[in-house]
């Protein structure tokens, strides 16, 4: 059985469209039967994720790979990196700027919360260049 | 399958894509030149009655002449009928005209409304409150959008029934104490705002049986109702509604009424869609309870109203100053708690599920996704699917024939 690959962009400037990859992502899990369990940590980790690249990383490409037992999610940046990730991963610290905080963005729950909804999460990043955050739900 | 209230009159229907674009849940095509409806999708919230330029969307319902066939009627008026009427401020006119046009008596869904509120309150009835805020049942649209979905969010909705239906189940008990009849010669009568409510009567989304006998829209008892009002000189005094069972009509008066402070009042389809779906990605608002309306201000803008929705709204808002608090017509204490308690509960519905099958599914997905690529992408409607993705999915699960793509046919020419 053939994976299912979904790709989106993600624009850095557009607080309003951010979400729509993840809606489009539970959308599909939903029609293609698997539990809502499953669905809602992966709707949890594209939906942060994206937030993430919007707030830091001027946008990416969101890529979604659904097996039959497993499902990938790879989000691709080229921001500014994360130069300490320890730091990154503690929840409430954020390096979220004034206009994200308005719009309720930014409260250091990103990274933790993508943790915590995955079965692994790898971040390879590099500062000045980007970063790649893929993540791995079982669903078996 | 459910028989859904909404029909779509042939005759009227011109075949243009006004109510495939506005359907909130995908559940209309064209096909043959027709609008038709997918049962297994519908969820009667009424936005292609409300759209459709012709007025060829309907519902099914019953007329006054439906009286003649039972030997005792009992009318339930939705708290939305009490603002349809210019410059009426007594519920009492409303409630003596209904009496004058046949019925022989009538419980007050507001009356029940105000019970199923101080139960709320005194039992503390919530959703599972360590999840997120508790969900609202008071609309069956909601509800029933809630189990295609967002049936993660199930075990949120509160477990207390539709006022309606307890106004129902009330009226029957009270006519057969009180004429002796057998309960099928007695019709149990709502008078509902919207699409919505007649196919809740017909499929009850929280108990198992029927209670609701006849529905009939507000739409076509106004007119009879408006002349019978002009001639009420004395209003006998019927009502047994305070004012927090009266404010169920419209956004935001539900939540008030069970005192959830911390409350948020969600109206229209689409709105909704979207709280929902933040609240699924795990985006909480910060509310203690969530109020749902499918409709714009609440029931009061329910898609067989007559009125406009803000206007029937001010009504009611006028209406209360001379209402109590509460009615208090039936006794917290004495009541089966049972009744007020939700019999069936709430299950998902895989409505927009492929396939059963785990890989078949994947294989029709696959599919999918490369017939879309051959599609333009303007979601231009004229296959009569509301957009290329769906309409890529209605030619991998119905045979719909790719030729209906107006873009496929110029190329293969």
């Amino acid at each position: 059985m053939a994976d299912i690959v979904f790709e989106y962009q993600v624009d850095g400037s557009d607080y309003h469209r951010a979400g729509e990859a993840s809606r489009s992502t539970k959308s599909n899990l939903k029609k293609l039967g698997f539990p809502s369990d499953i669905i809602r940590r992966v709707g949890i980790c594209m939906y942060e994720g994206e937030i993430n690249m919007v707030i830091h990383a001027d946008g990416g490409v969101a890529k979604v790979v659904i097996g039959l037992d497993d499902i990938t999610i790879i989000l691709k940046d080229k921001g500014p990196g994360i130069p300490n990730i320890d730091l990154a991963m503690q929840e409430g610290w954020s390096t979220a700027d004034a206009q994200a905080n308005d719009l309720g963005f930014g409260a250091g729950m990103g990274l933790p919360n993508m943790k915590r909804c995955s079965d692994e999460m790898n971040i390879d990043t590099v500062v000045g260049e980007g970063t790649t955050v893929t993540m791995k739900i079982k669903t078996k | 399958m459910i028989k859904h209230s909404v029909i779509i009159d042939k005759n009227k229907c011109v075949g243009c894509t006004s109510c495939i674009k506005a359907c909130p849940n995908e559940a209309i095509r064209v096909r043959g030149g027709k609008a038709r409806l997918l049962d297994q999708r519908c969820i009667d919230c009424g936005t292609c009655i409300k759209k459709c330029p012709h007025g060829a969307i309907k519902t099914t319902h019953s007329d006054l002449s439906i009286l003649q066939k039972y030997k005792y009627t009992v009318a339930l008026p939705d708290q939305a009928l009490f603002g349809q009427f210019t410059k009426v401020r007594d519920p009492n006119v409303i409630l003596t005209a209904l009496i004058t046009l046949g019925f022989d008596d009538i419980c007050e869904p507001a009356a029940s409304a105000e019970l199923i509120a101080q139960f709320a309150i005194r039992d503390k009835i919530n959703g599972a409150a360590n999840k997120g805020p508790a969900i609202s049942s008071c609309c069956p649209t909601i509800l029933r959008l809630i189990r295609m979905r967002f049936p993660d969010l199930i075990p949120q909705v509160v477990d207390t029934i539709i006022p309606i239906e307890h106004a129902a189940i009330k009226a029957r008990e009270k006519a057969i104490a009180e004429t002796g009849l057998f309960p099928e010669e007695i019709g149990i009568i709502a008078i509902v705002p919207c699409p919505s409510q007649i196919t809740e009567s017909n499929y009850p989304e929280t108990m198992k049986r029927r209670v609701i006998d006849e529905c009939i829209p507000i739409v076509d008892i106004y007119g009879p109702l408006e002349s019978a009002i002009k001639k009420v000189t004395d209003p006998i005094p019927i009502c047994r509604s305070g004012r927090r069972g009266l404010t169920h009509a419209y956004s935001g008066g539900e939540a008030a009424a069970r005192k959830a402070w911390n409350f948020m009042a969600v109206d229209e389809i689409q709105n909704c869609i979207t709280m929902l779906e933040e609240i699924e990605n795990g985006n909480i608002p910060e509310a203690d309870y969530i109020e749902l309306n499918a409709c714009t201000c609440g029931c009061v803008g329910g898609s067989l109203c007559v009125g406009n929705p803000f206007n029937a709204k001010l009504r009611i808002k006028k209406m209360l100053g001379d209402l109590p608090e509460y009615f208090d017509a039936y006794d917290l204490s004495m009541e089966n708690r049972q009744q007020l308690t939700v019999s069936k509960k709430l299950e998902y519905l895989p409505a927009f599920l492929l396939d059963e099958d785990r890989s078949m599914a994947f294989e029709k997905m696959t599919k999918i996704q490369e017939i879309r690529k051959t599609l333009p992408g303007i979601d231009c409607g004229s296959c009569g699917a509301p957009s290329c993705n769906a309409f890529a999915e209605d030619i991998v699960q119905v045979h719909a024939d790719p030729a209906r793509c107006v873009f496929h046919r110029k190329e293969s020419k």
